[in-house]
């Protein structure tokens, strides 16, 4: 009889998580303070959570318009316009998605023929290379450094654009690194998408978390409205996560198509979380400066503590991720975190698992309490001090 | 303006946890040191900062202290207003906190004893009998549910995350 594999070859080919093993070390293990986190640690603010009470209570509990609901669709059109001068058609050109994280894979999924390239930020938030490889396309990442902060460049771009490039991926603020993009690189980029006629879609879930600076988008330069995915969510700007609700913006036809693959795999987002995420758009934004604010604090608390302890750390302006070198401990980032959890309780994320440009680096969520940036800071540094190479 | 809101900042951190130091409240801000320490000096002389102090939540120590909320009816006078009876109310140390507010009433004490009589003999006795008062309504305090911001009663929201999360 032929033995068959009942897994897919592209699901068995995709990595698994690099984290893994650490589940499993962390089982049992008490005192353990995690920067390993991706999320605030901030509750949902409270009225947001009450229009999700609300909602429930009144039997707001049917399916809504595969594209949302059109009061959510025409705030969230309210709020780009606002921040970014665009204005998008709420009935065909806005779409309400469960989270980026749908988004993202709407977005890749409607551009991408078998074959495709799409280019990629490294280090790298691991959906991205995931969602392209599912979609039948090839990733093509282009590597930063501490030395350009992490940014991506044009010019890295324009070396690796080929007859199949089909789309320019940006997510930024970026997670893992905290980099943010300048004006003059993203007019750069956008110049390069326009000429070789490709589509981009910018990840903006951690927009609104940008400290010292506005976020830049490229979403309004010059020709970029008709040919960029706006993907944005409610999760890290008003501690959202467990909600999943985002959403995408772009022109009808290609809301059109995400739309086609969203209705035939998720219906429409919740339509408590709709609510909610109505409730944040009109009332949130008070609660949204103070986290900001708050992140900031505990930013400059980390990021000023790992360069004391001598792990190089270069400034985050953006997301809630500090992103230091350890190469002066001689270790690998994997080794360095294992040891970490296991010796001192500690858990860091390693650079690797963001893609090979990552190696010599950890990523540190700021996203917790003070008491426990502290903590974890004093545990690390005489960590390092026994391990400096 | 900008400058006033950086300081304000310094107290925010203060209020919200004395403990910090001046060393720490630097590298949260990105403020000097010194701007720092120089500003929570000038708070403290300024009575911009009037004292540091723990918000306890005793009932957990089982300490059963009687606490109530008086509103007061006065005569305001010719002159001071409502600030010389208002006064001679703070004065008591049974007074804990005197407001005065707008509505039906003029002003809030809330007032604390051992026990309910030691109170009650306090608004029946001082408080009442002072001159110009026309009344009192005393309500004696049941349960603190949240105070100065803190939840005392039941739990805290807390978010239960994952450890790891890419």
């Amino acid at each position: 009889m032929v033995k068959r594999d009942p897994i897919s070859k592209k699901v068995r080919a995709l990595s698994p998580s690099g984290i893994r093993k650490y589940f499993d070390i962390i089982a049992g293990m008490d005192d353990v303070i995690s920067l390993g986190v991706g999320e605030p640690d901030f509750v949902t603010p409270w009225h947001i959570c009450e229009a999700g009470i609300w909602a429930l209570e009144k039997g707001d509990t049917a399916y809504t318009s595969n594209y949302g609901l059109i009061e959510l669709r025409e705030e969230i059109a309210r709020y780009i316009e606002n921040r970014y001068g665009l204005t998008y058609d709420p009935d065909t050109e806005i779409l309400v998605t469960v989270g980026v994280s749908e988004g993202l894979d709407l977005a890749i999924r409607a551009i991408t023929n078998p074959g495709d390239e799409i280019i990629i930020p490294e280090p790298t938030y691991v959906s991205y290379k995931a969602c392209t490889i599912l979609a039948g396309g090839i990733d093509v990442p282009i590597p930063s450094s501490a030395d350009n902060n992490f940014e991506m460049r044009a010019s890295e771009i324009e070396k690796r654009i080929t007859t199949k490039t089909k789309a320019i991926l940006l997510g930024y603020p970026n997670n893992p690194t905290g980099a943010i993009m300048e004006r003059d690189e993203l007019s750069k980029i956008a110049r390069l998408a326009i000429k070789n006629d490709l589509t981009v879609i910018s990840d903006e879930v951690y927009e609104r978390l940008t400290y010292g600076t506005d976020h830049a988008s490229i979403v309004p330069l010059p020709g970029m409205r008709d040919r960029t995915i706006l993907l944005g969510g409610f999760s890290k700007s008003y501690a959202m996560t467990g909600w999943r609700i985002g959403y995408a913006a772009a022109s009808a036809d290609i809301i059109e198509s995400m739309m086609k693959i969203h209705q035939y795999t998720m219906l429409c987002a919740s339509v408590i979380a709709q609510r909610a995420a109505l409730e944040a758009l009109r009332n949130g934004e008070p609660q949204v400066q103070e986290m900001v604010a708050d992140y900031d604090k505990r930013r400059r608390v980390i990021v000023k503590g790992l360069n004391q302890i001598g792990l190089t750390c270069f400034e985050p302006r953006g997301a809630f991720y500090a992103f230091p070198s350890i190469r002066k401990t001689g270790l690998p980032s994997d080794e360095f975190a294992e040891k970490l959890l296991r010796e001192k309780k500690v858990v860091v994320i390693p650079g690797s698992a963001f893609g090979k440009c990552g190696e010599g680096h950890v990523r540190c969520c700021y996203a917790t309490s003070m008491a426990e940036i502290e903590e974890a800071l004093e545990r690390i540094e005489s960590f390092v001090k026994k391990h400096r190479s | 303006m900008k400058e006033i809101a950086k300081v304000n900042e310094i107290f925010k951190i203060l209020e919200e946890d004395a403990h910090k130091t001046p060393e720490r409240i630097a590298t949260m801000t990105g403020m000097p040191v010194a701007v720092v320490k120089r500003a929570i000096k000038q708070a403290e002389t300024n009575r911009t900062i009037l004292k540091y102090k723990a918000v306890v939540n005793w009932e957990k120590l089982g300490d059963d202290q009687v606490q109530a909320l008086v509103e007061v009816k006065v005569t305001p006078q010719r002159d001071v207003g409502f600030d010389a009876i208002a006064e001679r109310i703070y004065r008591f140390p049974e007074a804990r906190t005197v407001y005065l507010l707008s509505g039906t009433y003029d002003l809030l004490v809330l007032a604390t004893g051992k026990t309910m009589h030691e109170v009650a003999a306090f608004t029946s006795n001082k408080l009442a009998t002072i001159e110009g008062v026309q009344g009192t309504v005393t309500h004696f305090l049941l349960k603190r549910y949240k105070e100065d911001g803190e939840i005392l009663s039941g739990e805290e929201r807390r978010k239960k995350r994952e450890p790891f999360m890419l």
